[in-house]
């Protein structure tokens, strides 16, 4: 099972989303920004950074690069594709998934551990989780306020498409809670806080029967390998 | 050096969270007549010559596709300042 | 793309012999009379323009160390050479390197930003940060961790919420943007640095053995490339401006004086440098920093004992209004100068341009130990590089003790009223943990990514920053800074001694042994000779104690002119102590994680309140001696705290240092939010102290440990073989308070929200 991690120029969870893959007990392939070909990867996963120094918007510019042209392509039929945090962002400006994401609300960058709810186990990555779930991933992001206009939004609640929602704290403002969504096929889901950050005792957030100890986001990894295997 | 000048706002009718701190900031400090901001982008397309009609009409797409983000903002104007 | 070179009527070489006599701006550039005779004679004529750019950037005493090199020197001398076997680059370098075992090594260091982080806070502590990184990377090493160390004027100031903005601001932008944790650091508020912040950083990077790089050029033939971003008019004059003394109205100061910092660029040229030295291509590599290609070119060559030949037109300009002395002088950010052997060209080039950074080929390296820079096909400098580089005026400065400091020291906190009244200890236990500088600063640390990188093992509130090397290996480091004004204040020589021992326990109490040490000095104006005094005693108590705790200083960096008016800051020599742990599994944080363990103090408690934070928030006083430094005690604990971990007895362990007791166990509840009864009337009678001194006394050499019952026998053990005091006072508890005996009891809910809305409530 291969699965390909994009490193846009600006990428910086590249190589602890390669460790997830990889923990999870799929090849990471590095995919370069600059190359159109997948390299015949089974799903793709775009991590966090700054891809472009986050200049013009958010994921703007990923979102024209040579590879992402390729990605929208095969996403559109049924390639799974995750996208973290800024890799949502650029899932968004490749309307692969609707909305925005705009500056914080406190207008401050922030970092922590979020509990999220599970709202969908259907998809190409959710499927390991158990409906209604709370799972412990964690957040940082400075432009991660999910906003749509009204329709979207409820056809967002009414078709089921919100896969995460903030627990307890939202963090960044956004709207009915999103913390992340599907496109309809369920292959392609985007979210802003960071699973490949929760895949290894030790280096995970806190929980509350041990200190960083927190692997949730391997579920991620897992969902996807599952469906590729039950394809 | 001749421009094509794009300027581009957030939605009316969406938060900018930005805008939003500076009003604060400008009521904080007694500038209360002012009673909201908003904060945008204006881009400057740089071309040797006085750019033509039809790159005037490129640039304009260029800002509906890829300068704006039609989701969270509006393209206002699209300008030729020679 | 070529430049559109604008710049005509240069001062040549030729012109500067013909013209002995013209009228040169020396002393607008900084130099004393003496310097700049110093360089005629050097040259043997006049120097060019150029020529008087460079050395004047480069001997300030930003770039030269002129008034603090006689002192630095001791770091090196007071050495055994056990404390120097794992150390494989020293002092001097960009960075120093030390061997961590596994074929692993690190390299760390901290450096000031301070005058440019007052003037536009914002991109001041961005370009903090990224000149330190450019540092770590320089040595071939892959920077793994950022940490800072913050000084901010009075918190009610108005002026200082526009310091404290920009400056989190600006380290959040521009270290989250580069993809490096953030694992520690300090923040502190005192007025003293009202008009005059600190805003030191630090990296650290990992690289393996054979990776070392060095700024040298040595090999004749090698080409001199600069890449990254293209050279504009940024920060020109910066480091003799902002580091040393004014420009008057109309020197170069037109230009701007505050860097701009692009992280994204940044990002990328980190990843490129790193696949560039993978492909073994670059012989040598100096970032560009502080007095820019004058430095560089200088440096590089000096350390190769060879010479260069520079081509300065080609030099890819953001602005073709600039001057060769100014390209000379410029501070853009995210540049490096690689030495590249002419058959690597290609491979570099290849490499650059994947990453599509701009590079251009400025020269090449010359058997001749001399650096010539030609402006087209004018001679514009011809000097020795060492004498630019190295050989710079050494001072040794008048010191004085200072007049005031007998009446300081008398002024000990022995008549303050100290209250035995609960209800007046609980008050004010509350107001300490709530002042600023001892509230939780979450608000500004949940500003940086700590998770990205995925090797992190314990960042902040914990004692000590703990990063896993690679991901390969269980090995990790531990990083933690310290420095107290205050101590340095009272006494600078126990001042910088207190700062080690306490980084030095920070670090033994994650699990890690101490293993080098680095500083940031950051003091007032060297041309008074009371702060001279301050240095000189700071220096020889730093190297001092390091020598008795048998770790090395591999680098540092100094930083004067901290000083408002006639006023300097007090001395803050910053000090950071790295450790190595051969398992970063065995990691031990600050906090009690189970209830129904017992809860120690190791060390004695003595009535030392002087300098404490007890003596400032309670009463506003600054006065007497500071706590006793108890080297060998340290010792003695980082050892046994070292043995307990290896042998899984710890469940927490947390230093204690300002704020005392009181402080340490309000934290030690918070972490995990496990609650404790805690007594202090065994402390308060076995060491004849007040009950104020048990709870806020700052005696060093203590620290709070809690062990499960079942390892109560083997750790009392452990600590009576090596002669340490063990108090049991008290035991962690599942109700979710923090009970003082005979004192108060509060829930750990308001505590952390009462220490957690200080910062907040100010800055938000």
């Amino acid at each position: 099972m291969k699965i390909g991690v994009v490193t846009f120029p600006g990428t910086l969870d590249d190589r602890d989303a390669q460790r997830a893959v990889r923990l999870a007990g799929a090849t990471p392939v590095p995919l370069w920004h600059a190359d159109t070909n997948l390299h015949e990867v089974d799903a793709v996963v775009l991590p966090g950074g700054f891809s472009y120094g986050d200049y013009l918007r958010c994921g703007a510019i990923a979102a024209q690069a040579p590879v992402m042209q390729t990605i929208i392509e095969k996403a559109n039929q049924g390639l799974p594709v995750l996208g973290i945090c800024n890799g949502f962002q650029v899932l968004v400006e490749s309307h692969l998934l609707p909305g925005g994401l705009i500056r914080n609300e406190n207008q401050h960058f922030i970092c922590r551990d979020q509990i999220l709810e599970v709202e969908n186990n259907t998809t190409a990555w959710t499927n390991q989780f158990k409906l209604g779930e709370h799972i412990t991933i964690p957040l940082k992001n400075g432009e991660g306020g999910y906003i749509a206009d009204a329709e979207t939004l409820k056809r967002l609640e009414g078709e089921n498409l919100i896969t995460f929602r903030y627990v307890d704290v939202n963090p960044n403002g956004s709207m009915n809670n999103i913390a992340g969504l599907r496109n309809a096929k369920g292959n392609v889901v985007g979210l802003m806080p960071h699973p490949e950050h929760a895949v290894e005792a030790g280096f995970g957030p806190d929980m509350p029967e041990a200190m960083r100890s927190g692997v949730d986001g391997l579920k991620f990894f897992t969902s996807v390998i599952h469906s590729l295997v039950n394809a | 050096m001749p421009k094509i000048i794009v300027e581009v706002m957030p939605k009316a009718d969406l938060l900018d969270p930005q805008g939003k701190a500076v009003a604060n900031s400008l009521n904080r400090t007694g500038h209360s007549e002012i009673t909201a901001v908003r904060i945008g982008k204006r881009i400057e397309l740089h071309y040797d010559n006085t750019p033509t009609e039809q790159q005037l009409e490129e640039a304009k797409q260029i800002a509906a596709n890829f300068l704006s983000n039609g989701v969270i903002e509006d393209v206002v104007a699209v300008s030729v300042e020679a | 793309m070529l430049n559109k070179k604008t710049a005509t009527n240069v001062d040549t070489t030729k012109e500067a012999k013909n013209t002995p006599e013209k009228h040169q701006p020396w002393k607008e550039l900084g130099l004393k009379l003496e310097e700049y005779d110093e360089i005629k004679s050097i040259l043997g004529r006049r120097p060019t323009s150029a020529e008087l750019a460079m050395y004047s950037v480069m001997w300030s005493e930003h770039c030269s160390y002129k008034s603090s090199k006689i002192y630095l020197r001791q770091f090196g001398e007071k050495v055994t050479p056990e404390m120097t076997k794992n150390l494989m680059v020293g002092m001097g370098e960009n960075a120093g390197v030390v061997d961590i075992g596994e074929g692993w090594a690190v390299t760390f260091k901290v450096e000031s930003h301070n005058h440019p982080s007052y003037i536009e806070p914002f991109q001041g502590a961005a370009t903090g940060v990224g000149g330190i990184v450019r540092d770590i990377l320089t040595m071939g090493a892959r920077p793994i961790a950022v940490m800072d160390q913050l000084r901010f004027g009075a918190p009610e100031n108005p002026d200082t919420r526009r310091v404290v903005d920009g400056v989190v601001a600006g380290i959040s932008f521009y270290g989250n943007c580069l993809g490096l944790p953030n694992i520690g650091g300090e923040t502190v508020f005192d007025k003293v640095y009202q008009g005059n912040p600190l805003v030191n950083a630090l990296s650290v990077g990992a690289l393996r053995h054979e990776d070392l790089k060095l700024a040298k050029a040595s090999n004749p033939g090698d080409l001199v490339i600069l890449f990254g971003a293209r050279t504009g008019a940024d920060g020109i004059g910066g480091v003799s401006v902002l580091a040393s003394e004014t420009f008057d109205a109309d020197g170069p100061s037109r230009r701007p004086a505050v860097q701009v910092g692009d992280p994204f660029a940044e990002k990328v040229l980190i990843e490129c440098c790193l696949e560039l030295y993978k492909a073994q291509v670059v012989a040598g590599i100096q970032d560009l920093g502080g007095a820019g290609l004058s430095c560089a070119t200088s440096e590089l060559a000096s350390n190769g004992n060879a010479g260069m030949r520079v081509q300065l037109q080609d030099v890819l300009l953001r602005d073709d209004s600039l001057t060769p002395e100014e390209i000379l002088m410029s501070e853009s950010q995210e540049r490096m100068m690689a030495i590249v052997p002419k058959k690597d060209k290609d491979a570099f080039v290849a490499i650059v341009e994947k990453w599509e950074v701009e590079y251009s080929i400025l020269g090449e390296v010359i058997k001749e130990p001399r650096l010539y820079i030609n402006w087209g096909t004018e001679e514009i400098v011809n000097v020795p590089p060492r004498t630019v580089a190295h050989d710079g005026p050494v001072y040794e400065r008048p010191v004085a003790e200072p007049k005031w400091i007998k009446a300081l020291n008398k002024d000990t906190t022995k008549n303050l009223a100290k209250s035995e009244s609960p209800e007046e200890l609980a008050t004010q236990l509350m107001q300490i943990i709530t002042s600023p500088n001892q509230a939780s600063k979450n608000f500004i640390t949940d500003q940086y990514d700590h998770y990205v990188g995925g090797n992190t093992a314990l960042a902040m509130p914990d004692d000590a920053g703990m990063i896993r090397v690679d991901e390969t290996s269980s090995l990790g480091i531990a990083i933690a800074t310290d420095a107290n004004g205050r101590y340095g204040q009272l006494d600078p020589y126990a001042g910088a001694q207190l700062a080690l021992a306490e980084a030095y326990r920070n670090v033994a109490t994650s699990g890690a042994v101490p293993a080098a040490v680095t500083n940031c000095l950051n003091f007032g104006s060297p041309e008074n000779p009371e702060v001279m005094w301050q240095f000189k005693q700071a220096t020889a108590g730093l190297a001092d104690a390091c020598l008795e705790l048998g770790i090395p200083v591999t680098g540092g960096n100094v930083s004067f002119y901290n000083q408002t008016g006639d006023v300097a800051i007090h001395p803050t020599p910053v000090v950071g102590v790295l450790g190595v742990i051969d398992d970063v599994a065995r990691r031990i944080p600050c906090g009690w994680q189970d209830a129904g363990h017992n809860i120690y103090l190791l060390g004695t408690t003595e009535e030392e309140l002087d300098g404490s934070v007890w003596s400032e928030v309670i009463h506003d006083h600054l006065g007497g001696i500071p706590p006793k430094v108890k080297l060998q005690e340290e010792k003695k604990l980082a050892e046994a705290l070292n043995a307990a971990s290896l042998q899984g007895l710890l469940a927490s362990a947390h230093d204690l240092s300002e704020g005392g007791l009181a402080q340490a166990l309000v934290e030690s509840v918070s972490r995990f939010q496990v609650g404790a009864r805690i007594f202090i009337d065994e402390l308060v009678e076995t060491n004849k102290i007040s009950k104020t001194a048990a709870l806020f006394s700052e005696t060093q050499a203590r620290v709070l440990v809690s062990v499960g019952r079942e390892d109560d026998v083997k750790f009392i053990g452990l600590c009576e073989q090596r002669g340490i005091p063990v108090t049991r006072i008290g035991v962690t508890d599942t109700e979710p308070t923090l009970e003082i005996q005979h004192i108060a009891s509060w829930p750990i809910a308001d505590l952390k929200s009462a220490s957690e809305a200080t910062l907040p409530e100010l800055f938000a």
